[in-house]
């Protein structure tokens, strides 16, 4: 599945532009060095941190998205670099759980 | 032929950490290295660019290409590591909660390199800084 199918099925709302990026999976986790040093390439990061390490992190892990739970706003930095980067966030209004159980369910895991 | 990379980070600010492997995971993904490879650069030299903003204000990170493998060195003149061993054990951290807030501090950023990197080694001293040198193969 796609970030842009993801995003439609999930009733994410797009924070940056969409991309045809594989989604594979996903790794829930605010901590940045347990993504940074677990989360599989391509999986989508489900977190509630906003700041522009969290963008950093997605480029460097190749991770697939980054889904925002809770309705947070992502700071303006980190959309600036999300932009730049290429990197999509999406945001859910659900909490992280429900967020993950989601898409894991989308994806048929 | 050797191809040699070299960046200053910026010990004072947050934002613009990560700026260095940044440079460096594109310009490897240009040169064609293998995708893994790039990937686990890129990781391995985050976290340590994050760790010297973190605890030693900055330094200076050297790339070096070689034909068999990517020599990264992280050089910087902050308070060194006290005891490497306890350093090196995941989830012991001495970050302060301001940083802990962005989500790092987690005592996972060595154990990160060491995961991910072939060979890792840390020559440091107290009150003098800390060199950081991690080796990946190129196959």
């Amino acid at each position: 599945m796609t970030v842009r199918q993801l995003c439609e099925k999930a009733g994410f709302s797009p924070v940056t532009e969409l991309n045809d990026v594989e989604v594979n999976g996903a790794y829930c986790c605010d901590l940045l060095s347990w993504i940074i040093g677990r989360a599989k390439e391509n999986a989508a990061l489900v977190t509630v941190m906003t700041n522009v390490n969290v963008i950093a992190v997605a480029v460097m892990a190749e991770l697939s998205c980054v889904v925002l739970t809770e309705g947070v706003i992502l700071d303006a930095a980190a959309l600036e670099k999300a932009r730049q980067n290429g990197v999509a966030v999406l945001s859910s209004e659900k909490p992280s759980y429900e967020t993950s159980v989601l898409i894991h369910n989308l994806l048929g895991k | 032929m050797a191809i040699n990379m070299r960046y200053v980070v910026d010990g004072s600010d947050f934002t613009t950490a990560g700026e260095a492997s940044t440079a460096v995971k594109m310009k490897l993904k240009k040169l064609g290295i293998a995708p893994d490879i790039v990937r686990r650069v890129a990781i391995a030299m985050y976290e340590a660019e994050i760790n010297m903003v973190i605890h030693a204000g900055g330094g200076v990170a050297e790339v070096e290409l070689e034909s068999d493998k990517i020599i990264i060195k992280l050089i910087d003149h902050g308070k060194g590591i006290a005891d490497v061993d306890l350093a090196m054990r995941e989830g012991y951290s001495t970050a302060p909660d301001a940083v802990r807030n962005l989500g790092f501090g987690a005592g996972m950023g060595l154990p990160n390199i060491k995961k991910y990197s072939d060979e890792m080694h840390i020559d440091t001293e107290v009150g003098k800084g800390t060199t950081v040198t991690i080796i990946i193969n190129l196959q």
